[in-house]
């Protein structure tokens, strides 16, 4: 049952977009929300969603997976929709009782929610083709010149990638306490939410538990193989720029460009 | 220097709360001799696995003192250079992969000391190679079985270059194929002549193809020698918790009934041998 859950969904490929350098993945999912946020009228909003529609193309992904992907957020989504649409002032073109549909809340509604599903599907796609520990690699390497304001930048991504390895572990760890704690009777389908809440508790205690002692023997494994912190350091695959890369991030930049350009002239 | 690891009148004790110490570590004095394979028994609580962690600076001693290759442990200037020397093989091979690519696993250690990126690969392929993982090397290590994990472990102490790997109960977690292979591996390594192997392990089965046997208790060192010297001395194993292997047990349940056999007759070839040889030589008689 809880083995569905995937975290980090990554899709093994070989597609452009799957070879690119993860940092490079990582600025133009930054260059292109600014983008979207920057875009005015309906020519900027053309332009992102056709790009965004080409890296689909090419990353070879259906439009089916990143719906699925969108699903947690769908009550968002709506929400922002009903909210706008409702809430905007203007002349009404459809009215009942507290309710008014209003032209320019028709449009923020769509605005909106365009917006919102580009900003989602654009990281989608970025988590879809890197790896979680190519994505954990290209942070460190961009945020490596905050270490010189002394941010723990090696720390931190390499608590991120230890937590990456230990989901599945330890998502396996609670299949085995709760199929024991079934087999004892505990119950943790029927009642209300706060009773299924409660049956959880005896699953925390083991859980936490046998996560400490695992943190423990991982921290004596890991000194014995000469872990010593981010210093002198060197790495198997280092991460490198090559040609594509550029190409990529002068065309997100010459994309951003536009957006602006388009919004200037009220479009 | 011959010696490997030499531990003089080593102790090592504990805080157990309320200020008392338990003492794991009773004086002890050991030798690892380079190249050999050594095996460590013992049953639980008599110190074997804080042993172990001594040989790597893990642990520092309370008292007396630990020489990695003539390196004190307790220097800490030394610390890399005595940790890049002695492997330690855990017994839970789910708490010592560090990473969620089993290439990237084995690469940690390298990474860590500054290997140029060209040579880690090198190092990479060919320790993944000596435990039949290569084909492995792309996959994520929670899909592997305890066998298999067990041999990233090991290929991810061996990319280090150690001269040394001490396994700590390395197969206590694992089905018996997986227990097969790693054993098989363990031998391989002895064999190739490159690393010392201390093993550490209640199964007495393993410890036979080992060169010399050391057998613990209370922290104490109880007996030292080859192993067809120590198993041969059943009564004394028993009454320090400790079982025999098979073979041993099988030719002194024997000798209990009245026959005269050979205790040291430790694999089972020369124990269906010794047997065969009183058999025939009964019919002569």
């Amino acid at each position: 049952m809880l083995k569905d859950i995937t975290l980090g969904q990554y899709f093994p490929g070989n597609t452009f977009i799957h070879r690119l350098d993860p940092r490079t993945k990582l600025l133009t999912v930054v260059i292109y929300i600014v983008a979207v946020f920057l875009a005015g009228g309906w020519g900027g909003y053309a332009l992102l969603l056709l790009l965004a529609a080409l890296a689909m193309a090419v990353a070879k992904l259906g439009p089916k997976t990143l719906l699925k992907g969108m699903k947690p957020v769908l009550f968002v989504i709506l929400f922002t929709a009903v909210l706008n649409l409702f809430y905007a002032p203007g002349e009404p073109i459809w009215s009942f009782w507290i309710l008014h549909i209003t032209r320019e809340g028709i449009r923020n509604a769509a605005r909106m929610v365009l917006r919102i599903v580009l900003l989602i599907s654009s990281t989608l796609m970025m988590t879809y083709t890197t790896s979680p520990m190519a994505i954990t690699d290209g942070l460190e390497s961009l945020l490596n010149p905050l270490k010189k304001l002394r941010f723990p930048v090696h720390e931190l991504s390499m608590m991120m990638s230890i937590a990456l390895r230990f989901i599945p572990t330890l998502i396996e760890e609670t299949d085995k306490i709760m199929s024991a704690q079934k087999a004892r009777g505990a119950d943790f389908e029927t009642g209300n939410l706060i009773e299924k809440a409660r049956a959880l508790l005896p699953l925390l205690v083991p859980l936490f538990v046998s996560a400490f002692r695992r943190a423990d023997e991982l921290a004596v494994a890991m000194e014995s193989r000469c872990y010593h912190g981010g210093e002198g350091r060197t790495r198997m695959n280092e991460l490198k720029m090559a040609g594509r890369d550029w190409l990529v991030l002068s065309g997100a930049l010459l994309a951003l460009l536009a957006v602006i350009l388009l919004r200037i002239r009220g479009l | 220097m011959r010696d490997i690891i030499i531990a003089q009148n080593l102790s090592y004790s504990y805080e157990t709360g309320d200020d008392s110490r338990t003492l794991a570590i009773d004086g002890l004095d050991l030798s690892i001799q380079r190249g050999s394979f050594t095996a460590i028994l013992g049953h639980n609580g008599s110190g074997k696995s804080t042993l172990a962690r001594q040989f790597n600076a893990v642990l520092l001693p309370s008292g007396g003192r630990v020489l990695v290759d003539g390196m004190e442990t307790k220097n800490e200037a030394l610390l890399l250079e005595i940790r890049r020397r002695i492997g330690i093989v855990f017994q839970n091979p789910d708490n010592q992969i560090v990473s969620n690519v089993v290439e990237e696993d084995v690469a940690f250690a390298p990474e860590n000391l500054g290997v140029p990126s060209g040579e880690i690969r090198e190092r990479v392929d060919s320790a993944l190679k000596a435990v039949g993982m290569y084909d492995f090397r792309l996959h994520a290590p929670h899909l592997l079985s305890g066998g298999q994990k067990q041999r990233v472990a090991i290929a991810g102490v061996l990319a280090m270059g150690p001269e040394c790997i001490v396994f700590d109960e390395p197969t206590a977690m694992l089905d018996p194929q997986g227990r097969a292979d790693v054993v098989r591996i363990i031998h391989e390594l002895r064999d190739s002549g490159k690393v010392t192997v201390v093993l550490i392990t209640h199964h007495m089965e393993e410890a036979v193809g080992a060169d010399r046997v050391v057998v613990m208790d209370h922290g104490r060192l109880k007996m030292d020698g080859t192993p067809a010297e120590v198993f041969s001395r059943v009564e004394e194993l028993r009454a320090l918790g400790l079982e025999v292997p098979e073979t041993t047990r099988l030719l002194y349940e024997l000798n209990q009934r009245g026959c005269q056999l050979p205790l040291d007759a430790l694999s089972p070839d020369d124990c269906a041998g010794a047997i065969y040889a009183m058999l025939t030589e009964g019919r002569e008689s």
